[in-house]
């Protein structure tokens, strides 16, 4: 379990002062300068060495994806792009940083700009999100004001924060339907390659950075890589910002070590599952995109990247959606399906066509109006557009009904012969499931 | 070069090949929807979706990634990449799949059936089941003006016509609203296009959701009889496909020529087909007293060489912009045969003349060569209404690489942007001088171009032009800048063959003042007649226009789809149209008209077939008979050129074309030229 004295994000629940005050109180912005006359190479070093791992879902080692920028500027400036676009259900732990502890966020800005040789730092924040653009502006101005950041700036490196406001789409998360986005164009994804850091934003390198990867940077450097990399497992190092929602006692977002295990985390922070853990029907263990795991499974997993790819799910924001018994799971993932037709961007073929024929399928098993072979079919339908498409949407929505088929079919099967079961000889009649 | 193995064949190819060029070079067919060689890539049908050795476990989409971006093998193998294996077959399965949930099974009823991509390639590459147990999805049709016809049920989403309106046509009138399954193509407010090569998004749809309004429920791809032409709606000479059924023309398509039209025609082009059944003269007609009076053709014949035997040399006569090589070759042997030296096929006004070489008069650099052009200055041209096909490649040539292009006469919406210097000689003088900016980017212009077109074709024009076509020093090797753009199809063919009056005979403007006594009108109905007098109007042509309404004695001849006939495009290339229908009632072939008349009239011409005339032609003008070249002009034509007297009088060019839907006999004739033009008209009045 997570020490106090560990802790990145000392206001999450915003008790103290958020501003550029408060936070220096809490040690922002000490040492800044000397992480940054240490050079592009050692931060990006400190961080390789603190083994961090994309926090936005992915899990690509950021001190990686960084070294992906051209070594030599060839002329075209180099862009950092901050993904503030949280949008997954499920996952609310950017909009505390955003508005409890912005200054973690520009601070890291800096440094990762740093590393990537940027002199422009975009972030791009959900059309949703408004107080926590209020205070994120807020934080760079005071940063502008202090001399923290911008030209000739205290530290050395000059850098433009520039904060733009989405208008709310989920594909706008997706890296290159964001840039698109942050043009002025429609939000719909790039084809790779070619890939941002090669050419991103306006057609210059970029690397697009989940916002507590960028948050957390400022910690690393301040503490050392090895003592990021000390918490956790091996490959799953540092600590991690999560939240928890659905049917537990106190659902809550906190920030707690990698590699601790799923009973604990919920026993410590949430105070256990409604009704006891035996009432435990299914989790969401990453956000909406994630296949779900069945309550017996999960209990004992390890929640860090690798453990939960072990349950046969993933890690993803680390969004854990918790369900009891009393859930309709075939209802619960017929909702994440017709979310996901709603924010299909349209732009290719299967995920076009596809989230909606699932969603439809689907709004029908929820009844049990179906047959039980179109539940293969089903399956077969999201293996059809699972890798098919141009960005991850068509895999986000696949997959939680392949966990589901996976791990209910019986429930689906249920369903659809207490529905047969129902009917009458005028026809079929509107079974449990309608309310 | 880049080696790849396709299927375990190994090919080399150029570096910049996408995936699916190197299949293509490797002789593996690739299914595709939204891919197209002409626009820029969308990768958004997931239809040419490959298996790639190395990569990433899933499908790539193989127009989208490019030879470079594959990995070698662990030991430097060449990459490999597959489009046999089951995860690909697999994958078109699928797509196929998703493509066709939501289209509707209206096979029967679409236009688009016999010539569907969508409905070859389910026969190719999907599966014969159906599995969708849903309704299927119902999108209201657009209305995107009179020629394009909407069934949006039946899109899939491939946006190859937004990317063509954008990127070709230049116009951003055509988009992709709504996301998700909702997301549909529209013209946003639902205003009609307003481009002029709107029709081509017809083509490029894979299936039945824009198809050709006028033509629609009209014939079925296997029932008509195509037959390879040329157009002659302007002096581009875009090469067309005149589809048939039998004694009509029902529709006509592009074929491609990469040195002329790419894959593009102009609206004109395309839908003049009606104009071709309306106002047409099928029989010979003879003024009595003040009526025109259907007759026959010994009649008719009769009282023009009647005329002719009277009015001795005082005979003229004067072509228009459709007519053929050969039968303006024969009207002026006619003439020359009666003594008479006075044809001309310019307009009034137009110094272009065979006496200063041909360089002087055609569109030297080609049109593929303005892709080569590093700056561009419009002379009295709207290339946009005179020439819409070559405007394009104009705009292609500013996408590649944005130069400068100057405007001198009329400012008007082009599609690229363009800078206005100012609307007469003036400011031709003035940038002669070096004067302004773009005067600058002119001085360091390595490959310049100047455009001139009919509207300032004056002889103190062409000398000002020429010399900013070779003046500059920094002008390449070989390169002749100096283009004429000439907005009628029979014009170079005219010049050609020397169809302009003989030293001290009547030009143009002498003939419409009285200057003869008989004057024969080759489809010439662009010319104000209303000073000719008393002079004897003999007009041999196919529309009941202009001059058939003044014309004596009417003489019904046959259109360019009907007649086999030689035209010279404004680059100076010899095409020749073949016939697909058969010209209506009594209407013959205008060469066939005058040999038969030049018998009567006393002078009977030297050939009897189509053949011999063209052999007379031939053995005249050797290079009449090179098909498809061109007989290049000589720079020394423009240094001539460029030492005449570039001072004139103040004048303001006017492009020729004043309404670009009408400018010639069939579109005045043709009810959807009509209602275009009328479209037209009304945005241009919401516009402003």
């Amino acid at each position: 379990m997570l020490a106090d004295k560990d802790r990145i994000f000392t206001n999450l629940y915003g008790q103290h002062d958020w501003t550029l005050a408060g936070a220096r109180e809490r040690g922002a912005w000490v040492g800044t300068k000397e992480f940054i006359d240490s050079g592009r190479d050692w931060i990006t070093n400190e961080v390789k060495a603190s083994g961090l791992r994309g926090r936005g879902g992915a899990g690509f080692p950021t001190a990686l994806k960084w070294t992906f920028m051209p070594k030599v500027n060839d002329g075209r400036p180099h862009y950092l792009l901050v993904n503030a676009d949280e949008s997954e259900p499920g996952t609310c732990k950017d909009r505390e940083i955003l508005r409890h502890d912005p200054h973690h966020l520009v601070e890291g800005c800096l440094l990762a700009a740093r590393a990537m040789d940027a002199h422009t730092a975009f972030i791009y924040v959900r059309g949703e999100f408004i107080r926590e653009r209020q205070h994120l502006e807020r934080a760079v101005e005071e940063a502008y004001e202090a001399r923290l950041i911008g030209k000739d700036n205290i530290h050395g490196w000059d850098l433009d924060i520039i904060v733009h406001h989405g208008a709310g789409a989920y594909i706008c998360g997706e890296e290159t339907a964001l840039m698109e986005s942050l043009e002025g164009k429609k939000g719909q994804p790039r084809l790779k390659p070619p890939f941002p850091a090669g050419m991103g934003v306006y057609g210059n390198p970029t690397t697009v950075n989940n916002v507590e990867s960028i948050a957390v940077v400022p910690e690393i450097l301040r503490r050392s890589g090895a003592w990021f990399a000390s918490i956790g497992r091996a490959n799953n190092t540092g600590t991690k910002l999560m939240c928890v929602s659905g049917h537990v006692n106190k659902p809550a977002t906190f920030e707690e070590a990698m590699g601790e295990s799923f009973k604990d985390i919920i026993e410590k922070h949430c105070g256990g599952i409604r009704g006891g853990w035996d009432n435990l029907l299914a989790v969401i263990p990453g956000g909406a995109s994630v296949p779900c795991v069945p309550g017996e499974k999960i209990q004992n997993a390890i929640v860090d990247f690798d453990g939960l790819r072990e349950a046969g799910s993933s890690m993803g924001t680390a969004a854990i959606i918790v369900m009891d018994k009393q859930t309709d799971i075939i209802k619960a993932i017929w909702r994440l399906s017709a979310f996901y037709k709603h924010e299909s961007c349209g732009q290719c073929t299967p995920c076009r066509e596809g989230t909606g024929w699932m969603m439809r399928v689907m709004e029908r098993m929820v009844e049990g109006r179906a047959q039980k072979r179109e539940i293969d079919m089903l399956f077969e339908v999201t293996k059809q557009i699972e890798g098919h498409t141009i960005c991850a949407l068509g895999d986000a929505a696949a997959w939680p009904i392949q966990g589901l088929i996976r791990n209910f079919r019986h429930v689906i099967e249920a369903r659809i012969d207490q529905y047969t079961y129902s009917s009458t000889s005028d026809g079929a009649v509107p079974s449990i499931a309608a309310e | 070069m880049a080696s790849i193995k396709v299927d375990g064949k190994l090919v080399e190819v150029p570096d910049h090949y996408t995936l699916m060029q190197a299949a293509e070079a490797a002789g593996a067919e690739i299914p595709r929807f939204c891919y197209h060689e002409r626009l820029s890539v969308a990768g958004n049908c997931r239809m040419c979706l490959v298996e790639v050795k190395g990569g990433p476990p899933k499908p790539q989409a193989s127009c989208a990634m490019g030879v470079k971006d594959m990995r070698p093998g662990p030991n430097g193998e060449p990459p490999e990449m597959f489009t046999n294996t089951p995860m690909v077959k697999k994958a078109r399965e699928g797509v196929m799949e998703f493509l066709l949930i939501n289209h509707p099974l209206d096979c029967p009823i679409c236009d688009q059936g016999g010539e569907c991509d969508l409905q070859d390639q389910a026969m190719a590459y999907g599966v014969d089941k159906n599995r969708f147990a849903e309704n299927k999805r119902a999108v209201e049709d657009k209305y995107i003006g009179p020629l394009v016809k909407t069934s949006m049920n039946r899109c899939i989403h491939c946006t190859r016509c937004v990317r063509f309106t954008t990127e070709v046509a230049g116009i951003a009138e055509m988009g992709l609203l709504g996301r998700g399954e909702d997301a549909e193509i529209t013209t946003y407010l639902e205003k009609a296009l307003s481009s002029e090569l709107q029709g081509n998004v017809i083509d490029l749809c894979p299936v039945g959701a824009l198809t050709s309004k006028p033509y629609a429920f009209n014939a079925r791809p296997w029932e008509l009889t195509k037959t390879e032409s040329i157009d002659v709606m302007d002096a581009v000479g875009s090469n067309i496909r005149v589809d048939s059924r039998g004694r009509e023309v029902m529709r006509i398509l592009p074929r491609i020529n990469e040195a002329i039209n790419e894959e593009w025609i102009s609206d004109k082009t395309r839908f003049i087909w009606d104009g071709l059944k309306s106002q047409r003269l099928d029989r010979p007609y003879v003024r009595k007293g003040k009526k025109l009076t259907a007759t026959t053709w010994d009649d008719a014949f009769a009282t023009v060489a009647k005329a002719v035997k009277k009015a001795g040399a005082r005979v003229g006569a004067i072509a228009g912009d459709l007519a053929g090589v050969e039968e303006m070759y024969a009207l002026k042997a006619l003439l020359a045969g009666l003594g008479s030296g006075s044809v001309d096929a310019r307009p009034v006004g137009s110094a272009l003349s065979p006496a200063a070489g041909r360089a002087s008069y055609i569109f030297n650099p080609t049109i593929v060569g303005i892709e080569k052009a590093d700056a561009i200055l419009l002379i009295g041209t709207n290339p946009r209404k005179e020439a819409a096909v070559l405007n394009a490649r104009i705009r292609k040539a500013w996408r590649a690489k944005g130069l400068p292009i100057g405007v001198i006469g009329e400012a008007a919406d082009l599609t690229y942007p363009t800078q206005h210097l100012g609307s007469g000689s003036e400011s031709l003088n003035e940038l002669a001088e070096g004067k302004g900016s773009f005067a600058e980017a002119w001085a360091k212009a390595k490959t310049p171009l100047v455009i001139v077109g009919e509207g300032a074709a004056s002889a103190d024009v062409l000398a000002a032009a020429a010399k900013l076509a070779t003046g500059n020093a920094e002008v390449a090797e070989g390169w002749n800048g100096f283009a004429v753009l000439h907005n009628a199809a029979a014009r170079v063919g005219a010049l050609d063959i020397g169809f302009v009056p003989a030293k001290g005979a009547a030009d143009t403007a002498a003939m419409l003042a009285g200057g003869v006594d008989v004057l024969f009108l080759l489809g010439a109905d662009e010319f104000d007649l209303a000073n000719v007098g008393d002079t004897l109007v003999v007009y041999i042509g196919t529309h009941g226009d202009n001059a058939a309404h003044r014309a004596d004695v009417i003489l019904p001849a046959a259109a360019y789809t009907e007649k086999s006939a030689t035209y010279v495009n404004t680059e100076g290339r010899v095409q020749v149209t073949t016939r697909a229908v058969f010209p209506p009632g009594e209407a013959k072939e205008d060469w066939a008209i005058i040999r038969a008349l030049s018998a009567l009239a006393g002078s009977a011409l030297p050939f009897n077939s189509l053949a011999q005339l063209r052999a007379a032609i031939y053995a005249q003008h050797p290079h009449l008979a090179r098909i498809d070249a061109i007989a290049a002009g000589t720079t020394a034509d423009i240094s001539k050129l460029a030492k005449g007297s570039a001072k004139g009088k103040k004048t303001s060019f006017v492009s020729p074309v004043s309404e670009f839907y009408l400018s010639n006999p069939i579109a005045r004739a043709s009810a959807v030229m009509g209602e275009c033009a009328a479209t037209a008209a009304g945005l241009r009045q919401a516009a402003e």
